[in-house]
């Protein structure tokens, strides 16, 4: 297996100018965007099937009058969890995890369930209609397999997104995160390194992590997390229907079986005789037709 | 306490609404047919031919629709099979791959059971189907119809765990759903065997223990639904608000009224007999609507 790989994104060096989109775009082949105007320098809007790179523009409230608006930029990606949810729920294992331990959704396999759109808790998958299956950041795998570094990272112009062997990444974002904490930048924290068994995807960040579109860490919990408490509760749900069942299916003496049903067919009278073999003859000669 | 995501809508809509609807009512006439079978009277034969014999076009339908929403339709057999590999493409914990065996394994139970009420019944003379009736009294028959109601209770239920194995909002925050679609399930799948008994005076003579079995599943369902609301905490917003509000007093009319009805049986003459398996059949359908979009909202 090859050395597993890893993006590192520094938020505090992100300008807002989406050459990672751009450079993404370009060398995955996908669609423009539909020019449409969102209210914000955000015009990309969220991840999705044509949207693998997302520069997220967060607007919080500023300090003062004269800078009424905070802005954090965030270059958004798939995250290549280590325990990936959409991995988890595949149905068809379209999705699987490479030589170089990211996540990639086999075009050719996927047959278009969704299943792990509803999965992936950083709503990172998209749908595309055209071609009937799911798609998201491959990381650029091509390249990956020729030596060469993301689009994305290649392209950044300010270095925000670093791209190299995971350990590495990892080791660079805890020494920019111990540089920012000595100039005073108290609120900097990595995310990535807990979250789904470690993510692929390291973030800096000077936020909590909600106000990055990111759960928390104690929010970072798999789809299969409910399928004992769901499958018990159907088991519990089951012996309980079973035994209604049995109370109200009951064999009893052959007057009850057509007692309490008065207002409909139930008042019809039961079949002459009652035997065992008596049920099955009326409808057999006697026409009712087919069921 | 649930998790916050940020996790974006799978655009699960009409079609799957009615594979789980259908799926609810194959799975639970399943069940019927078997109970009354093996614990009712020999009167009750009628009724439980007619379970069996609806619960295996309702199935039909369920895998139609699950390839109709899928992006790739002609791709439906890889939840089946791994392409890659050419082996069972199974996995234990996506209850998606564990619900496409479930569906495929209760089809022949379902299959075979139709078979043999259909030949009990006289309705179908084939000479192949000669004989195909006597598994429903044979012993190994028996066994082979509980373990078909297994699957059926599986088919009815999985549904919900399917929405709650996820990280959508609503959906995984609770542990009820498996159990909510089953009693659902059951109560539509008793509504429309009491629906088509109609006319039918063979059949006809269980209504009143199919009424009281919907009356118990109708309860048990009320149970969840209250479990359901109770366990979603601050997330209740999401269903109970808006429009939502309407389907879910579809739901209750759904419920209450034929409960109410049970009870009373001079407001039940006072109406057609269709109306109360028609409102159960309504209600079933409004609240898997009711869950399966407000979630996506």
């Amino acid at each position: 297996m090859a050395t597993p790989v890893g993006f590192f994104t520094d938020t505090t060096l992100c300008i807002g100018c989406k050459a990672c989109e751009v450079a993404c775009k370009e060398w995955n082949a996908l669609p423009n965007n539909p020019l449409e105007f969102r209210g914000s320098y955000d015009n990309t809007g969220q991840l999705d099937h044509a949207n693998w790179r997302h520069v997220r523009f967060v607007e919080q409230a500023g300090t003062s009058q004269d800078k009424p608006i905070a802005w954090s930029m965030m270059s958004d990606v798939c995250k290549h969890c280590a325990n990936a949810s959409c991995l988890e729920v595949c149905p068809t294992n379209a999705i699987v995890r490479t030589e170089f331990d990211t996540v990639f959704i086999q075009q050719d396999v996927c047959n278009g369930c969704r299943d792990c759109i509803a999965a992936c808790p950083y709503g990172v998958i998209g749908f595309n209609s055209d071609s009937g299956t799911a798609q998201k950041c491959t990381f650029c795998y091509d390249r990956l397999q020729n030596n060469l570094k993301p689009a994305c990272a290649t392209a950044c112009p300010t270095q925000s997104i670093k791209f190299g062997p995971l350990d590495e990444m990892r080791q660079t974002a805890a020494v920019r995160l111990a540089t920012l904490q000595q100039q005073g930048v108290s609120q900097a924290r990595i995310y990535g390194n807990e979250e789904y068994g470690g993510l692929h995807a390291l973030f800096l960040i000077t936020d909590k992590p909600e106000a990055y579109n990111l759960p928390s860490a104690e929010s970072a919990v798999l789809p299969s997390r409910n399928n004992i408490p769901g499958y018990l509760t159907a088991g519990v749900t089951a012996i309980v229907a079973a035994v209604a069942g049995l109370i109200a299916f009951r064999r009893r003496g052959e007057s009850s079986s057509s007692s309490p049903s008065a207002g409909g067919a139930g008042s019809s009278p039961s079949p002459s005789g009652g035997g065992p073999g008596s049920s099955s003859s009326p409808a057999r000669g006697g026409g009712q037709g087919g069921g | 306490m649930p998790g916050e995501h940020f996790v974006v809508p799978p655009h699960w809509e009409w079609y799957i609404l009615a594979y789980f609807f259908f799926a609810g009512l194959a799975g639970g006439a399943f069940v019927i047919g078997t109970m009354l079978r093996l614990w009712g009277n020999p009167a009750d034969k009628a009724a439980s031919r007619l379970a069996f014999i609806i619960s295996f076009p309702l199935l039909l339908l369920c895998p139609i629709l699950l390839t109709l929403d899928l992006g790739q339709p002609l791709r439906f057999w890889h939840m089946l099979v791994d392409v890659k590999t050419g082996t069972p493409a199974f996995k234990a914990y996506s209850p998606i791959s564990l619900g496409s065996w479930g569906l495929t394994i209760f089809g022949l139970f379902s299959f075979v059971m139709f078979l043999a009420a259909v030949d009990e019944g006289g309705y179908l003379r084939w000479r192949g189907l000669a004989g195909a009736g006597r598994i429903l009294t044979s012993a190994v028959g028996k066994a082979f119809m509980l373990i078909g109601a297994i699957f059926g209770f599986f088919v009815a239920a999985y549904t919900g765990v399917l929405l709650a194995v996820s990280n959508q909002p609503v959906w995984s925050d609770t542990w009820t759903l498996g159990g909510l679609f089953l009693a659902s399930g059951l109560s539509g799948a008793a509504a429309t065997v009491l629906l088509l008994s109609r006319g039918r005076r063979d059949a006809a003579v269980s209504d009143g223990k199919l009424m009281e079995a919907d009356r118990y599943f109708i309860i048990l369902e009320l149970i969840l639904i209250a479990l359901f609301l109770i366990t979603l905490g601050g997330v209740v917003s999401k269903v109970l608000g808006g429009g939502w509000i309407i389907l879910w007093l579809v739901v209750l009319i759904g419920t209450l009224v034929p409960l109410v009805a049970e009870w009373r049986p001079a407001m039940r003459r006072q109406v057609p007999p269709v109306v109360m398996p028609v409102l159960v059949l309504v209600g079933v359908l409004a609240l898997r609507a009711v869950i399966i979009f407000s979630a996506q909202a």
